[in-house]
């Protein structure tokens, strides 16, 4: 599904990735782990198309085309999801309108009609109560005043709705309680198939506990430096990242 | 602030528009003599009236258009008003019909509206509501043909025209325009809507007037449209006079043609308790204005002065408003909004005078821009002037971009840039449009101003 070759990627003169391989099958979930300043979601925006960043060398194939000449909006179309990091307040957008407009247009470019209000509401309503929300989270501003719980939910919920085949969830565990984490993983295992990808992008094994990865890759310095089974992640959680530090050949710290 | 003044480029957020040569406006003789010729031509009314408008005539001429020097005029050139020849627009409805205005209608049960051919009340495009007892409406020329004291006692008593040139003309040609009188304790529930049409090149001077009695309630909508996109000057005054404790809604709705020039000022002056809640929206003409202003002068008297200009193109529009706390305990209230595009320019001018008796003011005022082109140009001049020590006072203007951030949000969930543009536009516009209290005029609204963002992307 998602071919990733030699992948370089920065800001302005700042190289950020120094060449990410990685090759992700349907079915799978990947968990990307690492150090703060690692890298990692500097991946996960350059996957989904932040004009903020430039690649500067390497490759990305996703389900045989060219990811990188993709608008973020055509990713999107074609299935890609990224659940934010630091989800984005829109005040006087109601999360109806933009999920729908969202929904209709992902439809659009696929050549299925759109749907209309009334059915919409239909549609969500199931998806509301996998991240255990009322409905009044859809007349509300998009993630305006909402908690940080709140905002993390709601990103699992567009996902539900939009239901991507290639979902990357940005540290989508940090910062939240132990029962929203656990409301979030749940979430997301529902939404699991084996046509489906995901590429979980943590600091901490905690989250992995509940969302059981294929493949673990760790991240330092803007590159992969190990790879393994999930037994990987435990072996992190007690030993920290340092001892894998040194494993970047000669890369310098990245802020 | 001084300072600001002084140097235009000081107070002045995004790219520069015109050059600074063509800010400079000459008098044109010429064309105050072809007002002084109509004012002539068209000198009729009772013996006070008479007098009022010689009174307009005169301080219009030792006035004469204002230049940017003058301080209230000082990001806006009115040179294409100046030096253009208005003659008096032609009386008649011109083959308009009642469907051709449905357009402007709000909401589904049909408002009473009063429409106004170039400034003439037209009785055959009008409808009439049940409006109940202890109100009058009518066109203001008819009212003052019947003797009605009460527009004797305030006309012209309200617009201060010694340093308003516009109004000042606007005295000078006073013909007719709406009257309403709501006598005390009467509330009336239906939206009262006077819908301005113009056609042509010529100009009119409608004029207004709203005297409400003691606690008195009513809804006031002026619309100023076109069927045509054909270049006219609309100059426009409504006063009103609210008794103690007074509300009235008024909303002034201004979408003339893309080549008119407008000028509307709105004076109120405010008796004790009495609320006025006013919203202006902006989005026609090549060169337009638009003034309110209103006088607290009772104790706790309230207002909320609300806007929003949409500009585009080559438009100008300036937003002026005027908040005088003349009496203690008043609290006032204003947001304006401003969405500019293409090489347009848009200005607001917020003043508040707080006088030395006006203790416990509670004063917020804002205004926020979004520049949707790199050429598009806004002047913001929020001025605030305390003379009382007991107030309470905020005031700020902001002026930015779409944020890239939010922008990248919408696209990565399939939204297209073009959708998202409109999308986060709107957001932006909203919440001024969400403190609209009558719903089918901020419904209407809202789509107009969906459809408009729709159109220029």
């Amino acid at each position: 599904m998602l071919e990733i070759n030699d992948l370089h990627a920065g800001i302005g003169d700042r190289e950020i990735l120094k060449g990410i391989s990685l090759s992700v099958k349907a079915g799978e979930i990947h968990a990307v782990m690492g150090p703060n300043g690692s890298g990692k979601s500097t991946l996960a925006q350059v996957l989904a198309g932040n004009p903020s960043y430039e690649v500067t060398r390497g490759t990305v194939s996703y389900n045989g085309q060219n990811l990188l000449e993709m608008a973020p909006e055509v990713r999107a179309q074609n299935g890609i999801f990224l659940a934010f990091q630091y989800p984005v307040e829109i005040p006087g957008v109601s999360n109806a309108y933009f999920l729908r407009s969202a929904y209709n247009e992902i439809r659009k470019a696929n050549g299925q009609e759109e749907v209309d209000p009334l059915e919409f509401l239909d549609l969500v309503e199931e998806k509301l109560k996998l991240v255990d929300m009322d409905e009044t989270l859809l007349s509300r501003s998009v993630n305006h005043g909402f908690s940080g719980g709140e905002k993390k939910r709601n990103e699992i919920f567009q996902m539900a709705v939009l239901s991507p085949r290639l979902a990357i969830l940005d540290e989508t565990d940090s910062g939240l309680d132990i029962d929203a984490l656990r409301i979030v993983a749940e979430g997301v295992n529902k939404l699991r198939s084996p046509e489906n990808a995901t590429i979980v992008v943590t600091h901490y094994q905690r989250l992995l506990n509940y969302i059981v990865p294929d493949y673990v890759h760790v991240l330092a310095n803007g590159r992969i430096v190990k790879s393994g089974g999930k037994e990987l992640a435990l072996e992190l959680e007690e030993k920290g990242y340092d001892w894998l530090q040194g494993a970047g050949a000669g890369a310098g710290a990245v802020a | 602030m001084k300072g600001a003044r002084e140097n235009p480029a000081a107070a002045t957020a995004g790219a520069a528009g015109k050059s600074g040569a063509s800010s400079v406006t000459t008098r044109a003789p010429g064309s105050i003599e072809v007002y002084r010729e109509d004012f002539e031509r068209k000198m009729s009314g009772p013996d006070w009236l008479r007098a009022l408008r010689k009174e307009g005539m005169a301080r219009f001429q030792t006035l004469g258009f204002p230049t940017t020097k003058n301080e209230d005029w000082h990001f806006t050139s009115v040179a294409p008003i100046a030096e253009r020849t208005f003659r008096l627009a032609p009386l008649g409805v011109g083959g308009v019909k009642r469907a051709d205005l449905a357009r402007f209608d709000f909401g589904e049960n049909g408002w009473h509206t009063l429409v106004f051919m170039n400034g003439a009340f037209s009785e055959e495009l009008s409808s009439n509501a049940v409006l109940g007892n202890g109100v009058r409406v009518s066109s203001l020329a008819q009212a003052i043909n019947s003797g009605t004291p009460s527009i004797e006692r305030h006309l012209g008593k309200i617009a201060a025209f010694e340093q308003h040139t516009f109004t000042a003309l606007n005295t000078a040609f006073i013909s007719d325009g709406t009257y309403i009188e709501l006598a005390a304790d009467t509330v009336v529930e239906q939206p009262i809507h006077l819908v301005f049409v113009s056609e042509g090149e010529g100009v009119s001077h409608p004029r207004n007037l709203i005297v409400a009695g003691r606690h008195s309630r009513a809804t006031v909508i002026e619309s100023y449209v076109s069927l045509r996109d054909s270049g006219y000057f609309t100059n426009a005054v409504t006063e009103i006079s609210l008794g103690e404790g007074a509300h009235l809604d008024h909303y002034k709705l201004q979408r003339e043609s893309e080549k008119a020039f407008h000028v509307g000022t709105v004076q109120i002056r405010e008796a004790r308790d009495s609320q006025l809640h006013s919203f202006s929206l902006a989005v026609g003409g090549s060169l337009a204005r638009t003034n309110i202003y209103t006088s607290l002068d009772g104790d706790a008297a309230t207002c909320t002065l609300n806007g929003l200009y949409l500009t585009d193109g080559t438009q100008h529009v300036d937003n002026q408003t005027s908040i005088e706390h003349i009496a203690p305990n008043c609290p006032s209230h204003e947001l304006y909004k401003g969405v500019l595009d293409g090489r347009s320019h848009g200005v607001f001018n917020g003043k508040v005078f707080v006088h030395p008796e006006a203790q416990k003011t509670d004063g917020k005022q804002s205004n926020n821009n979004l520049l949707l082109s790199p050429t598009a140009r806004v002047d913001t001049k929020p001025q605030l002037e305390i003379f009382a020590d007991d107030v309470k006072s905020t005031h700020g203007a902001t002026v930015g971009r779409l944020d890239d951030v939010a922008m990248f949000y919408l696209n990565s969930r399939g939204i297209g840039p073009e959708t998202a543009r409109m999308l986060l536009t709107y957001a932006f516009a909203a919440d001024v449009l969400e403190t609209i209290p009558l719903v089918p005029l901020r419904e209407q609204l809202e789509r107009m101003v969906l459809a408009r963002l729709a159109d220029e992307v």
